[in-house]
């Protein structure tokens, strides 16, 4: 299967080309966030307040790397689990966010809000955090520093290897 | 008796916790290999083959295998005759204390993700050690301390299940709750798995002999020829679901299904399913 480029931030012409089972090499800045980071901005969303990072355009990677070897910018750096963060997703879709890469299964509600926000879900190898972070060249905390592991970053990656899971037209490469 | 120091304990479960989350056994390598040759979907292949590269650059380039580097889940067979001699300046010390000082320092020098909150509820607070680790000890006849650790994962964690059947279930519907446990465990839990089945016992013991399975050997069988013909079959329908790698399809959802007995009370038939995800991270030393 041909491998399918693209650079992030994604626009909706982008999104519209990507077709669940495709497989992409993401290039660009992906924001860091898992269940802590995303609790924090829908908190401050239903509150009214602005967020700490702009999402508009923004892939969220949802991840909890492991401490950088010194010189290296980031440890082991492969999935969480998706679902964990299904009651979050759909407030940061109507807030901009354009893309997700995670492992496992995404709820009817994050798919209807990918339909709805023209947005995509990936999947990466989960697992595989040693092999993943080769792909990632820079790594910097933006918000919630506290927070360690969980903490929100800015990471630059080439050529980070992903399978379209759930696309923006409602269709899912998992058979379930 | 044979004396074993406070500070020897420390350093083997340091160097374990590092070894752990940097090489992944021999067994479980050999499995995705053999996986990779027999697996008929090429995008399977494709990605076992990434889980054997992933090992060789996480052990050549000291990255650890996975981000989730664990809640260290320590087991502890300890010989009748052995003592543990505490430090000098902390006489009251234990030989807990000395497997969590060696977690907090394999996590902290190994470089390894420190996964574990003080409280579950509440501020959900990183104790910032990856302790206090979960210990499993048990006294055995002989002069030797044997320790093995596994680093699990969360995500492989979460989907394992526990559930109290009739006495007078069939092994067809006990079979076929394990099977749905398993698929339906699917792509969250990083497939392809090594399951854990804990039958018999009580409540809790169900739950620890489903771990303890993990720490055989893939390609090893239950003794009793009844439970090893289990295993077969149900390795065997579990990869006939075709879920695969990663949940994205193939003949490899499972590497291994083990099963542990303990006898149970006549009203009782407990059964637990541990999931654990293809990076089977543990470790072992014989003091």
């Amino acid at each position: 299967m041909e491998v399918k480029r693209i650079t992030t931030p994604l626009s909706d012409a982008d999104v519209k080309c990507l077709k669940a089972g495709d497989e992409v090499l993401i290039s660009g800045v992906l924001l860091t966030g898992r269940d802590q980071a995303h609790k924090r901005l829908c908190e401050l969303i239903d509150a009214g307040k602005d967020l700490p990072v702009d999402l508009a355009g923004q892939v969220i990677y949802f991840v909890g790397p492991s401490p950088a070897r010194e010189g290296k910018p980031i440890g082991a750096a492969g999935p969480t689990t998706s679902s964990r963060m299904d009651a979050f997703s759909p407030k940061l879709l109507a807030n901009g966010l354009k893309g997700m890469i995670g492992k496992g299964y995404r709820g009817d509600e994050v798919r209807a809000a990918l339909k709805e926000n023209c947005a995509v879900h990936f999947a990466t190898i989960g697992g595989a955090g040693a092999l993943l972070s080769k792909q990632i060249i820079k790594a910097e905390v933006i918000a919630y520093e506290e927070l360690g592991t969980e903490a929100i970053r800015k990471l630059e990656v080439v050529d980070f290897p992903a399978t379209v899971a759930y696309d923006c037209y409602g269709k899912t490469v998992y058979n379930c | 008796m044979k004396n074993i120091k406070y500070e020897k304990i420390v350093k083997t479960v340091k160097q374990l916790c590092i070894d752990s989350c940097y090489e992944l056994p021999q067994d479980v390598l050999d499995a995705i290999k053999t996986a990779a040759k027999t697996e008929t979907n090429p995008s399977a292949v494709s990605i076992l083959n990434r889980l054997v590269e992933n090992a060789d650059i996480a052990s050549s380039e000291r990255i650890p295998l996975c981000q989730d580097t664990g809640l260290a889940v320590v087991f502890v067979d300890q010989g009748a005759s052995v003592t543990i001699e505490p430090p000098a300046d902390n006489p009251d010390a234990t030989i807990a204390d000395a497997i969590n000082a060696g977690v907090e320092a394999g996590y902290t020098e190994g470089l390894l993700r420190k996964s574990v909150v003080a409280e579950p509820l509440n501020e959900r607070k990183n104790t910032q050690t990856n302790t206090p680790s979960i210990i499993h000890h048990r006294m055995v006849p002989g002069d030797e301390l044997s320790i093995t650790v596994i680093t699990k994962g969360g995500g492989c964690e979460n989907k394992s299940q526990f559930k109290m059947f009739n006495p007078t279930d069939s092994k067809d519907v006990i079979a076929k709750w394990i099977v749905d446990v398993v698929t339906q465990a699917g792509a969250n839990a990083c497939p392809p798995f090594i399951v854990g089945v804990g039958l018999g016992g009580n409540f809790e013991t169900s739950c620890l002999i489903s771990k303890r399975a993990l720490l055989r050997k893939i390609g090893t069988t239950n003794p009793d020829t009844f439970y090893a013909d289990m295993e077969t079959e149900l390795a065997k329908t579990i990869n006939a679901s075709g879920l695969g790698p990663q949940g994205l399809g193939g003949d490899t959802t499972v590497l291994a299904v083990m099963i542990e007995t303990a006898p149970c009370h006549i009203a009782s038939l407990p059964v637990a399913v541990n999931i654990e995800c293809h990076s089977h991270r543990h470790a072992s030393a014989t003091l």
